[in-house]
């Protein structure tokens, strides 16, 4: 038992999978929202870091299908049941989806947060996938690491003692 | 045109931009605390998200940063960035209180948070002024924004305009520095125009954006 445990890092816009022991985290989520699911069972996890809430805002030809959360969370469950995952055990924690500033301006761009929390939730209850606990809103930027032997989410805020959920 | 193809004549002239800003926000710098600031050579980098969290230490990095967004016809995002023991020496300088401590009582400290508003205020209106005399281009400021916070946190923010079309950002990086010892102020400028507003400055200081 001298496994060495390694910290997978996702980008802005990413997403990976990680199996035990490992561990896999995000850093400096503000109105991003990082999207784990895992598998306890087969203690498999994956991290998506969605930044906008739906492709059809794209106004590219071709797009990073990772960062939208409509896109990125059905390649991710895709990932972990190709890693052998049961979709039907797959589960979901949630953090970030900030409000960073306060603007004074009629854009939706400016509730980019809570949409993007909205957007996760939707695609994950079409994929009937339960979410177990979230740490959403607020206006601080978080960063997340997740373990897939104890399932628990570690949350890290400016100025706050770190707290699991 | 993908917008994130500069010809060099394009690039000098996004940092000739972030020059004539920077020094205007250097000598209201100067003003403000009373010493000597000096600034360096802009840079123009084209980056991805990523990268840009990279640029000033990582997304994790706790920043202090006064930002707004520039409204009028070649809209953007402007940041001031500072480090916390850089905001802490910026706020002692205009105080004349040799110490405080940002981070301790949650932010409770209204004097400071309010000197920071107000520093940034100054030096990113300094700025955007110049900027705007400069291309005669209308831009107006909005309220600027101050957080305390995690740097990708903070920047994703000006990102979300950008995002939409494109997976890099352009942006125009000024220092400053009143370095007469190692511990004063580096304070970063990062100017994101959004897509669209790249043919119009470029257009307005008689460059094709098609060359």
């Amino acid at each position: 038992m001298n496994k060495t445990q390694t910290v997978i890092s996702v980008g802005i816009a990413d997403l990976n999978i990680v199996s035990a022991p490992n561990l896999i985290r995000t850093m400096g989520l503000g109105s991003c929202v990082g999207v784990v699911l895992y598998d306890s069972s087969k203690k498999i996890a994956g991290l998506s870091h969605v930044l906008l809430p739906d492709s059809s805002l794209t106004r590219q030809s071709s797009f990073n299908e990772y960062k939208y959360a409509d896109t990125a969370v059905p390649i991710l469950v895709e990932k972990l049941v190709n890693a052998g995952a049961g979709k039907s055990r797959l589960k979901a924690k949630l953090a970030g989806g900030a409000q960073m500033f306060q603007f004074s301006s009629n854009s939706d761009i400016i509730r980019i947060g809570p949409r993007n929390v909205e957007a996760v939730q939707n695609i994950l209850n079409k994929n009937h996938i339960p979410i177990i606990s979230s740490d959403v809103g607020g206006n601080v930027g978080r960063t997340i690491e997740f373990d897939p032997v104890t399932s628990k989410l570690k949350i890290r805020k400016v100025n706050k003692e770190e707290t699991f959920i | 045109m993908e917008f994130t193809n500069l010809t060099s004549f394009q690039k000098d002239a996004l940092r000739e931009i972030g020059n004539i800003g920077a020094g205007n926000a250097a000598t209201s710098m100067s003003k403000l605390i009373n010493k000597k600031v000096d600034m360096q050579v802009p840079s123009v980098n084209i980056v991805s998200y990523d990268e840009m969290m990279d640029l000033i230490g990582g997304a994790e990095e706790i920043v202090a940063t006064v930002f707004f967004r520039i409204h009028g016809d070649a809209p953007g995002t402007v940041y001031f960035i500072l480090t916390i023991e850089e905001a802490e020496y910026l706020i002692s300088q205009m105080t004349n209180d040799p110490k405080f401590d940002l981070l301790a009582d949650g932010f409770e400290n209204e004097l400071a948070i309010s000197v920071l508003q107000e520093a940034g205020n100054i030096l990113t209106g300094s700025y955007l002024s110049a900027l705007s005399d400069f291309t005669n281009i209308n831009m107006q400021p909005s309220i600027p924004h101050l957080s305390i916070d995690m740097a990708g946190a903070i920047l994703t923010a000006g990102l979300l305009e950008l995002s939409q079309v494109s997976d890099y950002a352009i942006i125009i990086d000024t220092k400053i520095n009143h370095s007469s010892s190692i511990k004063g102020i580096h304070g970063n400028f990062l100017f994101l125009p959004d897509p669209d507003s790249f043919p119009k400055i470029f257009n307005a200081l008689g460059i094709n954006s098609h060359e």
